[in-house]
């Protein structure tokens, strides 16, 4: 379509005349928020972390990281316009993401399986060596 | 292809419009993006299975602990949270130089560009730091060989293994040449040091000097993964903020020099803040990964 030299394409531009700068804002008062919880939550872990249980850090983490998609969302949805678009567009950029649900559950599962055949001898020991008694000599490459 | 069931007018995939009602170099922006979130996803998800085979992993709160100017202070999250503040803010300032361009208001956007350049210059400036810091720091660990030496934290050494007791220690100390013993002697800060001259001391005199010292805490060498996946991450990131950051100068050049009033749209800064505003949403995520969890 060569004579259209002026790019027609540009048929919409996502309205914020009405909006204004008040709705920017307002997501970085909601990303600085969160942020400062995860800061209190990172300090509670290293604060407290050392005596709690193994699962109770796993959960704090958890929830960190949960913490963090919610910013990654607000980045997306409203810095970044993709809230705006078309659907079509949101679905092309947004399905093909879900592959990192397993890509994340299929490789951490697969370095916790590593984690378990290192410290049974492949699994033919039983389980009785554990983080505290990892020997002096052993250093860096096992 | 047919296309005569579909009512004249309907023709999305005809040519001469945008079926996502966005131009050809946004669409494409964006799925540049999205490769790219995936190779930084990639690289992320290495680190974490990694992690997550050793039983041994350096404690973020431990070597990151450092803020410019205050010296030897324990302050673990401070200097890396005022670094995600500094990135927050000038995806603020990006998106209010893109709301500037939709009112083709370029003084706004020339305002707000400067500010998103500025704040690009310093997360850069404290990247900059913690590498210098990490890379000339000197941490005692404890060698395979069983001798202690002074270690920079780089991407094949690494002085954050697990903790060893102060037996140990004394222990290694023996077998430990004169040179390192001095070595170990000058970075003891507080104490000792400061009234001594090391370097005519005996052997004798070093290991007692260094046994006796109070707080003097030492490791076992830790994994080289751990420095291999901070720097390359981490650096990765940064080139990704540095290549912004020149995107970003151009974009207030072309801007400057009135290209995108004679066009008649500013949707270059749109893109190029779409870049920007990804770039702050990985480190997002390697704030996560390395500093929080």
């Amino acid at each position: 379509m060569s004579q259209h030299i002026i790019s027609p394409e540009i048929s919409h531009a996502p309205d914020h005349s009405g909006s204004g700068t008040k709705r920017i804002w307002n997501v970085f008062w909601v990303l600085s928020f969160l942020t400062m919880v995860e800061l209190g939550l990172g300090y509670f872990l290293y604060f407290k972390g050392a005596g709690m249980s193994h699962t109770a850090v796993l959960s704090t983490k958890i929830v960190i990281g949960v913490l963090t998609l919610l910013k990654a969302y607000y980045i997306v949805s409203v810095f970044m316009h993709l809230g705006d678009e078309v659907r079509n567009m949101i679905m092309t950029i947004t399905v093909p993401l879900v592959l990192f649900v397993w890509f994340i559950i299929a490789f951490l599962y697969d370095g916790n399986s590593w984690k378990n055949l290192r410290n049974t001898n492949g699994y033919s020991k039983p389980n009785i060596q554990k983080v505290q008694t990892v020997p002096v000599k052993e250093g860096a490459k096992d | 292809m047919s296309t005569a069931a579909i009512p004249a007018g309907t023709k999305w995939w005809n040519g001469g419009r945008s079926p996502f009602n966005a131009s050809y170099g946004k669409v494409m922006m964006w799925y540049f993006l999205m490769s790219d979130a995936f190779t930084f996803g990639a690289f992320l998800i290495s680190y974490g299975t990694i992690r997550f085979s050793v039983n041994d992993w350096p404690d973020p709160n431990q070597v990151f602990n450092s803020v410019p100017f205050l010296g030897h202070a324990n302050l673990p999250l401070v200097f890396v949270s005022i670094m995600t503040f500094v990135l927050i803010f000038s995806s603020v300032t990006m998106v209010l130089a893109v709301h500037e361009g939709h009112n083709m208001n370029r003084k706004g956007v020339e305002k707000f560009m400067i500010l998103t350049i500025i704040g690009g210059i310093a997360f850069l400036s404290c990247q900059a730091w913690e590498w210098t810091h990490l890379l000339t720091g000197e941490h005692v660990a404890l060698l395979n060989d069983g001798t202690l030496s002074v270690l920079p934290t780089t991407a094949s050494s690494n002085p954050w293994g697990t903790h060893i007791p102060h037996e140990v220690m004394v222990a290694a100390l023996q077998n430990t040449p004169h040179e390192q013993l001095a070595n170990i002697a000058g970075t003891l800060h507080h104490g000792a040091a400061e009234v001594h001259n090391t370097a005519v001391m005996n052997n004798t005199e070093l290991v007692n000097m260094i046994s006796n010292t109070a707080d003097f805490h030492v490791n076992n060498v830790g994994r080289p993964a751990f420095g291999s996946y901070f720097f390359g991450i981490t650096g990765f990131h940064g080139f990704h903020v540095f290549s912004g950051v020149v995107i970003n100068i151009i974009m207030y050049i072309k801007t400057k020099l009135g290209h995108f009033d004679q066009r008649g749209h500013y949707e270059m800064i749109e893109k190029a803040g779409l870049y920007w505003h990804f770039v702050d949403l990985v480190w997002v995520f390697v704030f996560l990964c390395f500093y929080l969890v």
